[in-house]
């Protein structure tokens, strides 16, 4: 399978024909076709998987890439694009506040926090607070598209302003003034949380049953800088109508009359999957716990680039519900481990680039010459 | 004809396992610093789609584009098998701290270089 995909591209870049390919295979090679090991080693440098590495992390303490490269015998002396990410993450992950993280083992858009686009230029995406925003942002907004020229101006799916386009080295600059706006980083290119998508809820509509805006701005305000596996995307819908499509995220709120729905492990991506219904509770307290106990056990369990949805899948709602619904102790346990992981991660990444002038050398030249 | 030498900064000005780019009138080029302190140039455009190699992660003497993770070699601008592309490559000499091109040696936009490595 691994050479099919690389030798003809055939499920190698959304995966969606990975069945078809595999049947394909099975009845061409007939008894010769050996189906891939459900398992796989992380990556061509390892013959461990990444549940063994992470167990490894944990178990015997090592707190640097290259203690993992040792420890776990890596045919390779400084790992590949595959597995450094991976490990950057998984080490970060287990050690908060005390692994420093490896900037040269990120992909781009974590390194230069903005968005490569197919001609090299960036996209930026400043943060609104569960998708709200006002005429001194938009004003702001609108200044800096002017003053860089920047070409397109588009709004996301997860309620955001996209500004596209952007040259690499005008990024500092661009962020300077979001911030002086008082807008952050929107993290529109982290494997972390990305948006929490609302609608207005009780405040202006008929049918809303509670605050889904305001809850909203919450959980943001409680999840946003977080490292995941890969993105996590939030949703509050104000009643069952579903207006901010909650049942498809990886984390969706629809607020009912007796209080909140919470949803778990939805997709709106590649593989569409509606959520499943982890549990209902009557306060928003109970909701921000949940989330940060829910947050907390996809950090610690799932692999490197897995999403909710497919992790969900493989684990079994039953696991996720034993885990947050059935052992309230446990959930406060994972919760308190998430905040805990918040005190290192809440710092805006822009303002320490724009002001600060942390890691120049990625937004200048080295040189210019002729 | 004597190879000429342009000096485009210190190595320490490249960070470890990371790249900065040259701008030049023929286009952008990437220089890479491995684990091991050898640095290479190479057109910042991968072969496949022309995605800034800059950008990538690099590991031993490979370079991953960060568009469609097409793995380049950083000696050779070869794509690695089994893709099938090259990007030019610019001969480098590290003096001390000092690194210099050789740019009037490098073929660039696609097509390997003119000597000094073997390609035509």
């Amino acid at each position: 399978m691994d050479e099919v995909k690389a030798h003809t591209k055939a499920s190698a870049s959304c995966g969606g024909c990975s069945g078809t390919v595999e049947r394909l295979l099975a009845v061409t090679l007939g008894d010769g076709f050996t189906a891939a090991p459900k398992v796989k080693p992380m990556c061509k440098c390892t013959h461990h998987t990444h549940d063994a590495v992470r167990a490894a992390i944990v178990e015997h303490g090592l707190k640097t890439m290259a203690d993992v490269f040792q420890a776990m015998e890596w045919t390779t002396p400084d790992g590949c694009a595959s597995c450094r990410p991976a490990l950057n993450y998984y080490l970060l992950c287990a050690w908060p506040g005390e692994y420093k993280d490896d900037y040269q083992s990120r992909y781009i858009n974590e390194r230069a926090h903005a968005n490569i686009q197919k001609d090299g230029t960036y996209s930026v995406v400043p943060r609104m607070w569960g998708g709200l925003t006002s005429a001194a942002e938009l004003r702001a907004i609108a200044d800096v598209v002017d003053k860089f020229n920047i070409p397109t101006v588009k709004v996301t799916g997860g309620q955001r302003i996209d500004l596209f386009g952007v040259k690499k080295e005008d990024l500092p600059a661009v962020w300077a003034d979001l911030n002086a706006a008082g807008m952050v980083s929107g993290h529109a290119y982290a494997k972390g949380l990305r948006t929490v998508k609302t609608c207005v809820g009780s405040e202006w509509c008929r049918f809303g049953t509670q605050d889904s805006t305001g809850l909203g701005v919450k959980l943001e305000r409680m999840t946003w800088g977080t490292w995941t596996p890969h993105k996590v995307k939030l949703a509050v819908s104000g009643c069952p109508r579903n207006c901010a499509e909650a049942t498809i995220k990886d984390l969706g709120v629809v607020c009912i009359d007796s209080g909140y729905e919470l949803h778990v492990g939805g997709n709106g991506g590649l593989h569409v999957r509606a959520c499943d219904l982890l549990v209902r509770v009557a306060t928003e307290e109970e909701v921000l716990e949940y989330t940060g106990a829910f947050m907390q056990l996809y950090r610690e369990e799932a692999r490197y680039l897995e999403r909710t949805a497919p992790w969900v899948e493989r684990v079994g709602l039953d696991h996720i519900k034993a885990a947050l619904v059935e052992d309230p102790e446990r959930r406060r346990a994972l919760n308190a481990r998430f905040l805990f992981s918040q005190t290192f991660s809440q710092d805006d990444p822009w303002a320490e680039r724009a002001a600060k002038g942390v890691d120049r050398h990625e937004f200048n030249l080295l040189a210019e010459v002729g | 004809m004597e190879t000429v030498w342009t000096q485009v900064g210190s190595i320490d000005d490249i960070p470890v396992l990371g790249s900065r780019v040259v701008r030049t009138p023929d286009g952008d080029i990437a220089l890479f610093r491995t684990a091991a302190d050898e640095v290479f140039a190479l057109e910042d455009a991968c072969p496949h789609k022309q995605g800034p190699l800059s950008q990538g992660i690099v590991h031993g003497r490979r370079v991953t584009c960060p568009l469609h993770n097409w793995v380049i070699e950083l000696a050779t601008g070869e794509a690695v098998a089994p893709d099938e592309g090259r990007t030019g490559h610019v001969p480098v000499r590290v003096e001390g701290r000092s690194v210099s091109l050789a740019l009037g040696e490098a073929k660039l936009s696609r097509g390997g270089c003119r000597k000094a490595c073997g390609h035509v």
